[in-house]
């Protein structure tokens, strides 16, 4: 029968079928770790005197509790506070009770799991994924099956290398045309959210598809798949092909030599068959759309950067009414006020979104030559794209247009390190949640491209980029 | 983990869409090494103003909420991150069901684990739900209902195993290392 690539990778991971009584034991490939979501993991794995089953499927890194300040004359890190300290010892005592492998703070390859596990080319086609992190949808760039779990389900699979899993429904999203000058993947992204909205997707693996999507690089497929949690969909994938072979190729964990050859002889395979059929399908033109920003306090909230802030009195719906006011309320904008023009006070480009070289490039390319007007904080998401960054010259574009270079991690999208906004501060940032209080207690969050986010740096507003991309 | 069978509690209303997990706990409270006390963080945001004091119009400082178990809330709860804080929170908040229209599915799976039921019922008992604050429901876990403001009662639908577990009070841990002959057969047979 024609499968799709999500029904080729969940087969080939089953311990034992899915029953009427039971779910489907699923291995997993490649587990990621990081300090926030693992302690209390451990703690029972320690309680019930359990190892870690397969270390060597088991790979560690640091992010959300990291600082982004450079380490003191004194050699410390400028911790936020005792507590992230405390978290951040806590894994690497865990490590090495454990026997796996972490990439720490200051090590060479540190950084935001999900920029990490690709660069370290740990993440392959056809491969189950999981990690305790929302974001981890953005290994579906891979052709991976990849998605969160909570910290409950980490210990199950240190202890087991297994998960108890109901097999979830598909969804195709076909993208046909060509994105316009200046529009990216983090658009059309927001565009596919705003138009299926903030659950459309749960219950549901995403497999993203169409001429758009493969015309995309593995850093924009990335940046696709990385928001599918915020459609409500665990899992988001792109079917391998030859531009996920070369940008895997060589990577520290790739295979080498002739097990490369037989792993990509292998994934060639991996594609949906002719004929396979998709529980759900939704169809996108990448060329109607334009720069997307949001307005409100869901990631569906989002419009063109031409648009205008929707008017609550329309929404038929009492709760979304009362939602959709309540959004604006916190926001502090107006039903029917253009977006473009208004106030920003801070912009934030980073993140396992646009957090990775390709997206600090096109904020770099706004940057160049001009200052920025309000406080412009941009984080690479790990040592080797800040190494790659500087190798080119982007820190010294950043620190020129007045804005701050800092150390990787997840900084400020999800606020946990000391970077954060402060009450009623209005923020552009390539994050991927504009939650309330997402950036810091009354912190307002617009999400937007790292060239959107560029231009509302240099404007001090929101700003279509377009028109500054063009005037290079 | 508690068997739950049945559960009588007067409700919570929450009447907002797409409550986030950063709403439900805002992540700089992520920073703890264990999963005690966080019911004291919980809507900490909603809940108490810039200063540290309660906020008089949010309905968990109401003296109503005082030892209610179930939590009735808008469309999409739960949506966000994959932070079992958040149910570790609801949990020791003394909240044992949340209820809504749909329950965002990362949110679903760790509610399950800690013995927290996600009760998804359809628009028109939420409704009644909803405009009924307080009024005290039944819920039983075994015959998957809810009882309804007003008569009536609403039926949810809960997997197999997640049923099982609930009434049983199993941990799904002890279940899959029951597996671990077959898991390490599978293993023997990928790697030859």
């Amino acid at each position: 029968m024609a499968r799709t690539l999500f029904e080729k990778i969940w087969d080939a991971h089953l311990v034992t079928p899915e029953s009427a009584d039971t779910p489907a034991v699923l291995y997993v490939d490649l587990h990621l770790v990081h300090e926030v979501t693992s302690p209390q993991a451990f703690t029972v794995l320690r309680e019930q005197g359990l190892k870690v089953r397969r270390p060597e499927r088991t790979l560690a890194t640091m992010d959300h509790s990291t600082p982004t300040l450079p380490r003191g004359a004194d050699g410390r890190w400028p911790y936020v506070d005792a507590q992230a300290e405390a978290q951040v010892r806590q894994l690497e005592r865990n490590a090495a009770e454990f026997g796996f492998e972490l990439h720490g703070l200051g090590d060479d390859a540190q950084g935001i799991v999900h920029v990490f596990g690709p660069e370290q080319g740990a993440t392959q086609p056809g491969m189950t994924v999981v990690c305790g992190d929302s974001h981890t949808a953005t290994h579906g760039a891979f052709g991976a099956l990849a998605f969160g779990i909570g910290t409950s389900e980490v210990g199950h699979v240190l202890a087991t290398q297994c998960l108890l899993q109901r097999r979830p429904r598909t969804l195709a999203i076909r993208v046909d045309g060509r994105l316009g000058p200046g529009v990216t993947a983090k658009d059309l992204v927001l565009a596919i959210i705003a138009r299926i909205g903030v659950g459309g997707g749960t219950g549901h693996v995403v497999e993203y598809m169409g001429t758009a999507i493969r015309t995309l690089s593995m850093e924009a497929r990335m940046t696709v798949c990385n928001m599918s949690i915020e459609a409500g969909a665990r899992a988001g994938l792109v079917a391998p092909d030859d531009t996920t072979f070369q940008w895997l190729a060589g990577r520290p964990r790739a295979p080498a030599g002739a097990a490369w050859d037989a792993a990509v002889a292998r994934w060639r395979g991996l594609p949906g068959d002719e004929g396979a059929r998709y529980d759900r399908e939704v169809t996108l033109d990448a060329s109607a759309l334009e720069p997307m920003i949001t307005f409100g306090t869901n990631p569906a909230q989002g419009i063109g950067v031409s648009g205008r802030v929707p008017d609550p009195a329309a929404e038929k719906d009492p709760t979304a009414r009362a939602s959709l006011e309540a959004a604006l309320r916190y926001m502090g904008l107006r039903p029917g006020q253009a977006i473009a023009g208004q106030k920003v006070d801070a912009v934030f480009v980073g993140s396992c979104t646009n957090g990775r070289l390709e997206d600090l490039r096109a904020a770099a390319s706004v940057l160049r030559g001009r200052k920025v007007k309000v406080r412009t904080l941009v984080v690479p998401g790990s040592r080797a794209v800040k190494r790659a960054a500087e190798a080119e010259g982007i820190d010294r574009v950043v620190r020129e247009a007045g804005a701050e270079w800092r150390e990787p991690g997840c900084s400020m999208c999800i606020a946990m390190n000391g970077d954060h906004l402060e009450p009623g501060q209005y923020c552009v940032s390539t994050s991927n949640r504009n939650f309330e209080g997402r950036q810091g207690p009354g912190g307002r969050t617009l999400l937007a491209s790292p060239l959107t986010a560029a231009a509302a740096a240099v404007s001090g507003a929101v700003a279509d980029p377009r028109p500054l991309v063009e005037a290079r | 983990m508690e068997p739950l069978l049945t559960l009588e509690s007067r409700t919570v209303v929450l009447p907002r869409e797409n409550v986030d997990t950063d709403q439900i706990i805002p992540a700089r409270f992520l920073k703890v090494i264990d999963r005690k006390g966080l019911g004291k963080v919980l809507f900490s945001d909603w809940r108490y103003a810039a200063d540290g004091t309660p906020r008089p119009d949010f309905v968990l400082n109401q003296p109503a909420a005082e030892g209610c178990r179930v939590l009735v809330a808008g469309d999409n709860f739960g949506c966000g991150s994959s932070r079992e804080h958040a149910p570790w929170a609801l949990v020791d908040a003394g909240f044992r069901a949340v209820v809504s229209t749909s329950i965002a599915d990362i949110f679903r799976n760790n509610a399950l684990k800690n013995g927290l039921v996600p009760v998804v019922v359809d628009a028109p008992s939420l409704a009644r739900l909803m405009a009924a604050p307080g009024a005290t429901v039944h819920i039983d876990v075994s015959a998957q209902t809810i009882t309804l403001p007003g008569g009536g009662e609403a039926r949810f639908p809960l997997d197999a195993f997640a049923r099982y577990c609930l009434l049983n009070g199993v941990d799904e841990l002890g279940f899959l290392r029951s597996k671990e002959e077959v898991i390490a057969a599978f293993e023997a047979r990928r790697d030859r």
